[in-house]
């Protein structure tokens, strides 16, 4: 039996107009979502041709979350997000081209080749580094939010964690910690329904992970992950409520992961029809329509977005693959901080 | 001065760095009103609130966990393990979290966590033990294990100040039997600078924590039969100061290894083989460990008597490298 709230799809450009986005807003979501799945789509090709080293994820499906989410934070608000979560970085303003030298190991990337895929973030743009033991970063998250409350900042955190992270006892410690104090932090579940090749039947038994949220005394919500606007909406009101006081929400955004865990995955496990019936709901055709329908998105504009993030993604590569590989010397650096090291804009 | 138990020590250490530092705050089980179980912050949330000593709910995890993202938002968090032996349940959040986070990302965690370790009062296998050897193998946290009032304190003084993770490793069986004189004002004391217990000419004693007084009363025995005993204590073992322990080494030429915790791949393993590369030649005798045995902490007290290296036990030990 579901408790949480399901929320219904977002209808005509009024309605959007009245959560605060204008049309200009619209074409950057569009692009954002665009370059998101770009980037995925062109790493995939560098990691085929041998130029990426280790393995490669992408988020397919789940970019409308993503770019929903981030679009619905504020430039002082942070978060944790996760490996599916590339929209999020694109959103914030991570430039294409570090995102590359990262996945190719190279010393421009935020990691400056030290970790790998989408284990990066940069903390000045508020974002904070994933590691792979993904339900970890939710007291993480809850830390972040338990500072602005301590310091009485009107900021909010938010923590990003999948259905299948759900299943580990850091979800559980971090929303019950949130909920007793009501902090200001909003908990995204990316409920792609498979953690790797496992099932959401086996991996918990309710209907919905929202359905958690009232046992930790906040209210829960499930929202179509696929459709950008009501992700927006249902994020900037759970936002919005965390920042006026009104403590957590755990917010719940239904996709189907649309490839393997990795690349080297076909994902056999997952029914034809599954995919075949989640295709007809892909975020980016879905607010395509949308865009043509409601705000009159014409040919020509679609055409110029097209060709920028196509020479965007180019300039990019080429930039990433003029990135050098980092110095053999440097495997030890950086494993102790100094105090100099504390000067960045968080910790000031 | 004022003479200060090792528990007054670390509470007056705490309370100044909370008066001069407003992003220092408190968070662990029971903390607040209650002061802590060991009443180490009794009185704190009078004089600081319920925002700066926080009572956190039984979660580790998540008290760990939420350190590092309070940090990284600039607060320097301090939090309590009721007992080291529940920072198992943490471990995720020092090891994969917190130590790895400025290798891979460049954000420093400043936070510290305090560990009220080691046995000797029938605390049985799961408040006893003395984790420190696990952390100090893991690259990007400081360990750090106070024998000394003085040292409790300026030790404490530089965790909070350090941009690292720092484990504060607080000796349970010296909070309240250990007394002495110490500076009233505030101070730091050094990470990774070992201080000498005790000089001596003709053996040394590498060892930190509760185990320093075992060593200087073995020390006191010896003295009796003219053999005079060096005990070293590290104060912290992540980093440790080599170039401390390798200079009494060669002064000595003979040395015994002690340590509360258990024997395989406990820390003293580490000093042994750093000895053995770096001043092989300058030993007179095989190096000597004395440690806990391969076992959990036992319950019962001649059980948990034979477990802890005893005074005898160093006595015995010591006699042995005299004697070689």
């Amino acid at each position: 039996m579901a408790v949480a709230r399901e929320a219904g799809p977002v209808g005509s450009l009024t309605e959007v107009r009245q959560t605060g986005l204008d049309r200009e807003d619209l074409l950057t979501i569009y692009r954002n979502m665009l370059i998101t799945r770009g980037i995925e789509e062109r790493g995939h090709i560098l990691y085929k041709q041998g130029k990426i080293p280790g393995s490669f994820y992408t988020g397919r499906g789940n970019e409308g979350s993503a770019v929903g989410i981030a679009t619905a934070m504020r430039s002082e608000d942070v978060g944790t997000p996760l490996h599916r979560d590339m929209g999020v970085h694109i959103q914030r303003g991570l430039e294409p081209w570090r995102i590359f030298a990262n996945y190719m190991g190279r010393a421009d990337g935020p990691t400056r080749g030290k970790d790998g895929n989408v284990h990066m973030a940069d903390i000045r743009l508020g974002m904070i580094s994933m590691v792979s033991h993904l339900p970890a970063m939710l007291p993480v998250a809850v830390g972040a939010a338990l500072a602005f409350r301590i310091r009485e900042e009107n900021r909010v955190a938010v923590g990003w964690f999948g259905e299948g992270a759900a299943a580990r006892g850091d979800a559980h410690e971090a929303m019950n910690f949130a909920g007793v104090r009501r902090l200001p932090v909003v908990f995204i579940c990316d409920n792609n329904q498979w953690a790797y090749s496992t099932p959401t039947h086996l991996g918990f038994a309710t209907q919905h992970i929202a359905d958690r949220a009232g046992a930790y005394g906040f209210e829960g919500v499930v929202v179509d992950g696929t459709d950008v606007l009501a992700v927006y909406r249902e994020a900037k009101r759970a936002i919005e409520k965390a920042r006026a006081g009104g403590g957590p929400t755990l917010l719940e955004c239904m996709t189907l992961r649309m490839e393997g865990h990795a690349v080297h995955d076909d994902a056999f496990y997952v029914p034809k029809e599954l995919f075949e019936e989640w295709a007809k709901n892909d975020p980016i055709e879905h607010y395509r329509t949308w865009l043509k329908e409601q705000a009159d998105l014409r040919d020509d504009e679609e055409d110029e977005i097209n060709a920028e993030i196509k020479k965007l993604l180019n300039d990019a590569i080429k930039r990433a693959e003029e990135s050098p590989l980092p110095d053999p010397s440097e495997v030890a650096t950086q494993v102790w901080a100094s105090p100099e090291d504390l000067d960045t804009p968080h910790h000031k | 001065m004022a003479e200060l138990t090792y528990l007054q020590a670390i509470s007056d250490g705490l309370r100044l760095e909370m008066r001069r530092d407003k992003r220092v705050y408190v968070i662990g089980e029971d903390v607040g009103v209650y002061g802590g179980a060991f009443k180490v912050t009794l009185g704190f949330q009078e004089e600081f609130g319920p925002w700066r000593v926080i009572d956190a709910p039984l979660s580790e995890t998540a008290i760990v966990g939420s350190c590092t993202g309070a940090a990284l938002m600039g607060l320097r968090p301090v939090a309590e393990m009721q007992f080291a032996d529940f920072v198992s349940c943490a471990w995720d959040h020092l090891v994969t979290v917190a130590a790895k986070q400025f290798y891979r990302a460049g954000t420093p965690v400043p936070i510290v966590v305090r560990l009220p370790s080691g046995g000797g009062f029938s605390g049985g296998p799961f408040h006893s033990q003395n984790p420190e050897s696990s952390f100090a193998h893991i690259p990007g946290l400081k360990c750090v294990c106070p024998a000394t009032p003085e040292d409790a304190k300026g030790l404490l003084a530089s965790a909070i100040e350090d941009p690292n993770p720092v484990l504060y490793f607080e000796h349970k069986h010296l909070y309240r039997r250990i007394k002495a004189d110490v500076p009233e004002e505030r101070y730091t004391t050094p990470i990774g600078k070992a201080r000498t217990h005790r000089e001596g000419e003709d053996i040394s004693v590498i060892t930190w924590g509760a185990m320093v007084y075992t060593a200087d009363q073995a020390a006191d025995e010896l003295a009796k039969e003219d053999v005079s005993v060096e005990v070293v204590d590290l104060r912290t073992v992540l980093p440790w100061d080599r170039e401390a322990v390798l200079e009494s080494v060669r002064k000595t030429s003979k040395v015994l290894v002690l340590h509360e915790d258990t024997r395989t791949g406990g820390f003293g393993a580490e000093i042994a083989a750093t000895i053995a590369e770096e001043a092989f030649e300058a030993l007179d005798a095989p190096l000597r460990r004395i440690a806990a045995p391969d076992a959990p902490v036992p319950f019962s007290p001649p059980l948990e008597k034979a477990y802890i290296p005893q005074v005898d036990d160093v006595v015995a030990g010591l006699r042995e490298l005299a004697a070689y």
